[in-house]
């Protein structure tokens, strides 16, 4: 608990240098999920909502890939979409080298078996007339699956693994608590021994004890199934906990996509950085030190009309001309870290001729203490000190980049 | 806010192009589909032996030998422009709103819809007032005190009043304070001649009526109020420090009454087209009983008439519902 | 109304005579809050006692059910309203400024409310009435207590909302809570909350629905304001991270009892009730790297309606067995002072306490 302890806790190798050459499971490249807005008497489309507009992400057999964002970022219309609940507008998605992008309803049928959802409510996402036993067996009725041993005992099997008594098979979903639901759903959502499971706040509506049960559970199933993950979830504690590498969306982009240590100890994207400063830290000890807190003035903007260049630069304490007018694209400036800033923290800066801030980034600054401002400068500089002493071939490709990619967009 | 008005009054006008082109083929095409010929129409005006030569005079002159999309265009016509009929040696004049004439009588229409009309309107609206009054009461009473004497009473005298007929609290009424003890007067006196007297009269059918409805309303508001009570934005308003009968009827009623709105709105709009059964019982000369009249004597044209002057209420309710609502409930002005 | 007076001293128990003063702004001895169901009786929150002074932040902790929310309710005198509210049983004593609420005329302890005590919601949308404009809902909350024009009123309003940071409020005061953002809805909540200047102001949740950079920008506000009005608050929340931002004094309730209470430093470092341990240790951190498993508290929170008997925790404490016999499972442990201003409720043995938390928790924390 105390700061002394941190060092005792051997923090484990990170399982991202093999998760690189493990194979691709999915693959979303320029995926857009658009949804029209009608007004007026023809009820004509004036614009859309675009809750996900155009992001890129591989995720790899085994890993867990957590999903992060504020509400409205389009994190969740991301996983619906990438389950084929809903269907995307533009992009494409390949679930094992195949493209699903198109796929109708009964060429996504054998691979509703392979990809699973989890959804943040147990209590609506539980048919309240049916019994645990139908619940979890729906699976192997809608594919007509007949599992070794009957149906009846897989299911049992199935319950016994997720934490729950075989006995509950002719129960209802009302007697049980919120997290002996989640259970349940999770039970469902393994039925069919699937490759990949995409949770949508699968704890957020648990209580912290219960939390920690069902965050162990999946955990546990992880390492016994060889399961693969994608982990919505707004709480930046339980994705940092759970993931392996780790996705930040604002207004419908990614803005960073990193594996944990690099993203939670040196995040880029100033976005990521007030991000996670915001998350209350559980020791009163760090109180008053308030160096480290970035506020943000107001709110998200509109995804209807996402601000120009850089979506984040109407609220960032570093936006200068060229984060209005140019949308910076994604890049792996760090070996498996890839950030989409002209500006980026703990990085040398990729646009360091525009020097000049906007009026809305000199109001946003005034919210950002000093420490982070001068902090921000000093390892930047570092940084590029660094780099440039090491490796200029990479600072040539790093610098050179922005411009190859702009045409991209 | 002017475009969801706009839309609402587009639907509202082709809602009623709709029922109308409906109710013209179930009254026109029908019979003719049916086997009917254009002869045997036409006959209907004329009533007992008529000649072969009178028949074809009326069939040409109301235009019944024409296709049934002329006629049909001619009916519309009629109702917005009035229409002039060419009666052998004379002519007549059917003034706007034309809904023809009646094959028994050969009376207009329009002009008796209108002397119906305010019978109706009294015993529509007499009744609404009653029933809104009276269910909305006992259904926040109950609401406020679940499981009391007064609600269960209240709830016991709802279902007395969806159960029974009208045909029986009618009859019940018309005999135990008409004619037991005659309280109330037997005859319809038009308001303007006499408000007091025709209170009187309709009085009975009002309570009736009112019966029947403010059963329905006060089982509605029983259960809006009862969710409404348990909104957060109750609690809200209660640790304001508001006195609870403001609580209840600033911020409870306001929001239990909105869905209210709409079912009243539909309900009056039916009613003013004709109580039927109600007309009946107390004998009171309205839209219903020229209606009941009317399909007694296969009398198709007033049929049709009523038929859209009900439609036309409908509408008319629908869209002001629409408009009361979006006024009541800000959300509802942004879609 | 005097059906509630009586519901006052409705449970078996007898009204301690009121002859202590108190000693604190807000004083609370031994509240129970019962509801009787078809189930059987539902102990809320069944004998808590806390003090609390102006100035001063208290955080209640506790997962759903714990009472946490019951007991700000009956602060407020909010549970006894409504239908439901007409056989809630209450029993204790509740002390605002030296006046005692439970015996309290009902009427009193309603022109108290909004005034002296206010509160703010979990969920700002469902909290603020859909058809009101936030401008009315505001100058309704100053009106009941100040004998005002609405002009003033709104001018007041007006001058609240830019007080929370609310940008245009001129404009703003005349919108609807659902053309607001979740973060401005709370910000209007939090001005409805403080028109009038109330001393003490209780936040259920405040920050649960909102996002993370919204909740810093709340719990910033709160801050400031507090410290500007000087008022006393009461912070009801799940959240162990906003009670180590913002609390002075943390109270943690299980089952409707305070397992353990003291300050926020306390607390966090010297935490001595194994439930506390299990909150801590089922919280992922953000701000160090473990990939080690979290340490849930196995087994479900317990029913309000059949408290498990002894110590509540006891069936899901890891180590009900630790003291001797079956005290844990009969006897119910009555608070105990542990450190100046710090109780605990816990059959364990202090020795024991310090032994399993600084050698089996706080390392695996």
């Amino acid at each position: 608990m105390s700061e002394t302890k941190k060092s005792d806790v051997t923090v484990p190798a990170q399982t991202s240098a093999p998760a690189e050459e493990r194979e691709v499971l999915l693959k979303v490249e320029g995926l857009q999920k658009h949804f029209p807005i009608r007004k007026g008497v023809l009820q004509r489309q004036v614009g859309a909502v675009k809750a996900v507009d155009g992001i890129d992400f591989e995720v790899r057999k085994g890993e867990t890939l957590g999903v992060v964002g504020e509400s409205g970022c389009g994190k969740s219309t991301m996983g619906r979409v990438i389950t084929r609940l809903q269907d995307p507008t533009g992009g494409s998605i390949h679930f094992e080298g195949k493209d699903i992008t198109r796929l109708n309803t009964a060429g996504m049928r054998p691979l509703r078996r392979d990809i699973q959802m989890i959804f943040q409510d147990p209590y609506g996402s539980l048919n309240p007339r049916h019994t645990i036993g139908s619940i979890v067996s729906a699976p192997f009725r809608l594919q007509g699956v007949e599992p070794e041993g009957g149906v009846k005992k897989e299911v049992q099997r199935l319950l016994e693994l997720v934490g729950l008594s075989p006995e509950h098979y002719n129960r209802y979903p009302h007697e049980f608590s919120g997290g002996q639901r989640q259970r349940i759903g999770i039970a469902r959502a393994l039925a069919l021994k699937p490759k990949l499971v995409v949770a949508d706040e699968p704890v957020s509506a648990l209580d912290v004890s219960i939390q920690a049960q069902v965050v162990n559970l999946m955990d546990d199933l992880q390492q016994e199934l060889g399961l693969t993950y994608v982990i919505i979830a707004h709480d930046l504690s339980v994705v940092r906990h759970v993931s392996d590498r780790i996705a930040v969306m604002y207004l419908g982009k990614i803005v960073e996509l990193a594996d944990r240590t690099s993203l939670y100890e040196s995040p880029m994207h100033p976005y990521t950085k007030a991000l996670m400063s915001a998350v209350p830290v559980p020791d009163p000890k760090r109180r008053g030190t308030k160096s480290e807190r970035i506020l943000l003035r107001g709110d998200v903007p509109s995804p209807i009309a996402p601000p120009s260049g850089c979506r984040f630069h109407t609220r960032c304490w570093k936006a200068t001309e060229v984060c209005k007018t140019t949308e910076p694209p994604l890049l792996e400036l760090r070996p498996g870290q890839r950030v989409a800033c002209h500006h980026p923290e703990n990085f040398e800066d990729q646009a360091p001729q525009d020097t000049v801030l906007l009026t809305a980034a000199k109001e946003a600054a005034e919210l950002v203490s000093d420490e982070v401002l001068a902090e921000s400068a000093e390892t930047s500089a570092a940084v590029a000190a660094e780099v440039e002493a090491t490796a200029e071939e990479s600072t040539e490709e790093a610098s050179g980049k922005p411009e190859a990619t702009d045409k991209k967009d | 806010m002017i475009s969801y008005i706009l839309r609402r009054m587009i639907a509202a006008v082709i809602l009623l192009l709709v029922v109308t082109a409906v109710t013209f083929a179930i009254f026109f095409l029908l019979p003719r589909l049916a086997g009917q010929t254009a002869d045997q129409l036409a006959q209907q005006y004329i009533g007992k032996s008529p000649t072969k030569a009178d028949i074809a005079a009326v069939k040409q002159n109301l235009g019944l030998d024409q296709p049934v999309y002329v006629q049909y265009w001619d009916f519309i016509k009629g109702i917005v422009s009035g229409a002039t009929y060419d009666l052998g040696p004379t002519t007549a004049q059917c003034n706007a709103p034309c809904f023809g004439y009646s094959f028994k009588t050969h009376v207009e229409v329009w002009p008796q819809l209108t002397d119906r009309l305010p019978v109706t309107i009294s015993l529509a609206v007499g009744a609404a007032v009653m029933w809104l009054v009276g269910g909305v009461t006992a259904g926040v009473i109950s609401a406020l005190k679940p499981r009391s004497f007064a609600d269960r009473t209240f709830m016991g005298i709802a279902l007395a009043g969806v159960s029974l007929p009208m045909f029986f609290t009618g009859q019940l009424a018309l005999f135990l304070f008409t004619f037991q003890w005659p309280i109330f007067g037997r005859t319809y006196v038009p308001f303007t001649e006499n408000p007091a007297q025709w209170a009187n009269t309709l009085f009975p059918a009002w309570c009736s009526l009112a019966l029947l409805y403010s059963a329905i309303y006060a089982r509605l508001t029983r259960s809006g109020m009862l969710e409404t009570m348990n909104e957060d934005f109750i609690r809200t308003a209660r640790a304001k420090g508001l006195r609870e009968r403001n609580v209840v009827a600033k911020h409870g009623l306001r929001a239990a009454l909105t869905p209210i709105i709409t079912v009243f709105g539909m309900d009056l709009g039916l009613l003013l087209g004709g109580a039927v059964i109600t007309e009946t019982v107390f004998s009171l000369h309205g839209i219903g009983e020229y209606a009941v009249q009317s399909i007694r004597d296969n009398d198709l044209p007033p049929i049709l008439g009523v038929t859209l002057l009900a439609a036309f209420f409908v509408v008319i309710a629908n869209f002001l519902v629409d408009l009361l609502y979006a006024a009541a409930d800000p959300r509802v002005r942004l879609s | 109304m005097t059906e509630l007076s009586k519901t006052g001293a409705a449970v078996g128990e007898p009204v301690k005579a009121s002859s202590d003063a108190p000693t604190a702004f807000l004083e609370v001895r031994d509240l129970k809050v019962h509801f009787p169901t078809d189930d059987g009786l539902v102990k809320s929150v069944d004998g808590l006692s806390f003090k609390l002074e102006k100035g001063k932040t208290l955080s209640i902790v506790g997962e759903s059910g714990s009472g946490k929310s019951v007991t700000s309710l009956a602060i407020m005198g909010l549970h006894r309203l409504g239908a439901r509210g007409k056989n809630v049983q209450m029993s204790g004593e509740i002390w605002l400024d030296g006046k005692e609420l439970v015996t309290a005329d009902p009427d009193e302890v309603r022109r108290l409310r909004g005034r002296e005590m206010a509160m703010i919601f979990q969920d700002p949308l469902s909290a603020m009435h859909p058809y009101y404009t936030i401008g009315n809902q505001i100058v309704e909350a100053y009106r009941v207590h100040h004998d005002v024009s609405k002009k003033v009123a709104r001018k007041r309003a007006i001058e609240m909302l830019d007080r929370v940071g609310i940008p245009e409020p001129a404009k703003r005061v005349d919108g609807y809570p659902h053309e607001f953002s979740g973060g401005m809805r709370q910000r209007a909540m939090i001005a409805m909350a403080l028109v009038n200047n109330p001393e003490l102001l209780i936040a259920d949740e405040p920050t649960t629905a909102l996002d993370v950079t919204v909740q810093a920008q709340i719990l910033d506000l709160i801050r400031d304001l507090q410290k500007e009005f000087g008022s006393a608050v009461v912070l009801i929340t799940h959240d162990l991270g906003v009670v180590a931002e913002i609390a002075d004094d943390v109270l943690v309730m299980y089952g409707g009892r305070c397992v353990e209470r003291g300050p926020v430093d306390d607390i966090f470092e010297r935490p001595q009730h194994p439930y506390t341990w299990g909150l801590l240790g089922s919280m992922p951190r953000i701000d160090r790297e473990t990939s080690e498993r979290l340490i849930p508290v196995k087994g479900q929170p317990p029913s309000l309606i059949n408290v498990p008997s002894g110590c509540a925790f006891h069936p899901r404490c890891p180590y009900a067995d630790v003291p001797k016999g079956d005290v844990t499972r009969t006897v119910r442990p009555e608070l105990t002072q542990v450190g100046t201003g710090h109780f605990s409720a816990c059959h364990l043995s202090p020795e024991d306490r310090t032994r399993i938390w600084t050698e089996e928790i706080a390392p695996k924390l």
